[in-house]
């Protein structure tokens, strides 16, 4: 019996130390959204009265507004754009060999270790060559070839979980190679091609670092007015944006779980 | 075996239908590589504004600072023996130390989440370990950092607690400071090495911890010889992973720093944008991507020896 309760005990520890940890990822949350909801303009915790009005004033703000949609306009081009790159070649690193496939497997992966400040940078120094005027093109070149690890990863992941039999079979019965595609691969598909767009589009629309150096005034992305409001003011309408978005995004990412199979997606689920 | 199948009874086909142009367009369908061609030259395209995004920084490292003009001068190599100087070192060494420390910290905080998120038995608590674990990711630099300016301020979280429980007088400085920048960088690399290791953990055969207690191994024993080397390759690539994302990071060594604790990132945004010497930023960048690699494959060398200790 010894052997049993030190199993427990050993149980107890790891739930223990697993509530600790979660409770270190949720804490920041947990705190902003007390700030966002205190009633007066200085921090103190607990908040001696509580209010909206933080919610008004940050939804209210004109870089708010106008940063929002930039990043709405930036972010749909960048999603479309990197889900279609991103699935086609996935479909080719899946299928097929060819030349120079693994060097440009390794380019489009790089981002993942390049850091962004450099990437930005170099878009903003090759803007400045080409004579391109820094407009929402050049954000959205940066933003795909960001984005693209991601799309590229979760696409390619669903190829390999894919049953070919069923293209064979679809094959065999006469139909072209566009015909299967359309009616059989994409279709089959569907979860990864979803969840790899969705990561594009909270990626994208979060991202900052690279943003801050190629966009300007009138480009500015919502991470970017957030940062120079920070810099600039101290009361919580950060904190009420910050709530916005942190359940904003839990909401995505528990959509993605519960119906695309996020867990199939970042490859994570106990292989048997 | 399907394969076989299948490739018999196309056979089948392509001998009845022989002649016919469907049969032909199925060998095609076989032989061929359909959409190559036009799913290639998309990401052609991606690879080339990447690789010229980074020739142009390497170019302009190697460019002179004419001072009040935003086009640079000649070649030169001045930019590079500028990054000697000890405030510059410092810099660096600084940078590599914290990055260290951050994906340590990482590893040892998020194994047991991801051993809890792979081997949870409820689907619900593994679900909500998932969003948990990975929303994180999403946020974005800005909002986690500033929700850990709101935590670790003088009249933060934190420092309001202590004091309320009337364990501090004062309140603790833990804004600008590396305690601070550590805390905040661990929390954002947490998500991904939690992904990394619980990939490589999903895939440990069961059957060798199974067969390991059958022998008499406690579960401590199991873990320590069996599952933990089995997953080694994750901790290499968590630990890889979380180093770059940290070099990366710019918000929180330049918001929770604050010109305190400095990164080359925060280093190459003041050039660029303070001072205008982009030349000198492209150069700071060239060195810290040349770092990162070199510290990548150094990780990966290191670690070849310690993945032969599983059973492969």
């Amino acid at each position: 019996m010894p052997r049993l309760s030190s199993q427990r005990a050993l149980r107890l520890f790891g739930a223990l130390v697993v509530t600790a940890i979660l409770g270190f990822l949720l804490l920041p949350a947990i705190v902003v959204a007390l700030a966002a909801f205190n009633g007066r303009a200085i921090l103190s915790f607990p908040p001696d009265t509580w209010s909206w009005r933080w919610f008004a004033k940050a939804l209210a703000y004109e870089d708010f507004r106008a940063g929002l949609r930039n990043g709405l306009i930036v972010t749909g081009w960048t999603s479309a754009i990197a889900l279609a790159v991103g699935a086609g070649f996935a479909f080719v690193l899946d299928r097929y060999e060819f030349r120079f496939k693994g060097i440009l497997e390794t380019i489009l992966l790089s981002p993942l270790v390049i850091a962004h400040f450099t990437v930005g940078l170099g878009f903003l120094i090759l803007a400045a060559q080409l004579g391109v005027t820094r407009g929402y093109a050049v954000v959205v070149v940066t933003h795909v070839v960001l984005v693209l690890p991601f799309v590229l990863r979760s696409v390619y992941v669903s190829l390999r979980n894919l049953d070919r039999r069923l293209e064979l079979a679809a094959a065999s019965l006469g139909a072209p190679p566009a015909r299967v595609l359309a009616t059989i691969t994409l279709p089959l598909l569907l979860p990864g091609l979803v969840s790899g767009w969705l990561f594009a589009a909270i990626l994208s629309f979060n991202e900052f670092t690279a943003s801050l150096f190629v966009t300007v005034q009138r480009t500015q992305t919502l991470p970017v007015a957030m940062y120079n409001y920070v810099r600039e003011y101290a009361d919580p309408s950060m904190a009420a944006i910050s709530v916005i978005y942190i359940v904003a995004t839990a909401a995505l990412l528990t959509f993605a779980t519960l119906f695309l199979g996020l867990g199939k997606v970042l490859n994570v689920e106990q292989a048997r | 075996m399907a394969q076989v199948v299948c490739r018999e009874h196309h056979e089948l086909i392509a001998r009845r239908d022989a002649g016919e142009t469907g049969a032909s367009r199925n060998c095609a369908f076989m032989s061929t590589r359909p959409f190559l061609r036009s799913f290639v030259s998309p990401a052609v395209l991606c690879a080339v504004a990447l690789l010229a995004a980074l020739a142009a920084v390497l170019q302009y490292s190697l460019r002179a600072f004419v001072p009040g003009a935003l086009e640079p001068g000649g070649f030169t190599l001045e930019n590079f023996t500028a990054l000697a100087k000890p405030l510059y070192a410092r810099v660096f060494l600084d940078t590599v130390w914290i990055c260290f420390v951050t994906a340590f910290v990482a590893l040892v905080v998020g194994y047991p989440l991801a051993y809890a998120l792979v081997r949870a038995r409820s689907a619900a608590l593994k679900a909500a370990i998932l969003v948990i674990a990975v929303t994180p990711l999403f946020l974005g630099e800005v909002v986690r950092t500033y929700s850990w300016i709101v935590v670790l301020g003088n009249n933060g979280f934190v420092n309001a607690m202590l004091l309320k429980l009337g364990l501090i007088a004062q309140p603790i400085q833990l804004m600008f400071t590396r305690l601070g920048v550590v805390t905040a960088l661990v929390h954002v690399t947490l998500p991904v090495m939690v992904i990394m290791l619980a990939a490589a953990l999903a895939h440990v055969d069961r059957d060798c911890e199974r067969a390991a207690a059958s022998l008499g191994a406690g579960p401590l024993r199991t873990f320590l010889t069996v599952t933990l080397p089995l997953s080694m390759p994750g901790i290499v690539a968590g630990v890889t992973t979380a180093f770059a994302w940290t070099f990366s990071a710019f918000a929180t060594p330049q918001l929770i720093g604050g010109g305190q604790v400095n990164m080359v990132s925060n280093l190459v945004y003041q050039l660029g944008f303070a001072s205008f010497n982009f030349p000198f930023a492209a150069s700071l960048s060239v060195a810290g991507l040349a770092l990162t690699f070199a510290v990548l494959a150094l990780l990966r060398a290191v670690a070849r020896p310690l993945e032969k200790i599983g059973p492969h």
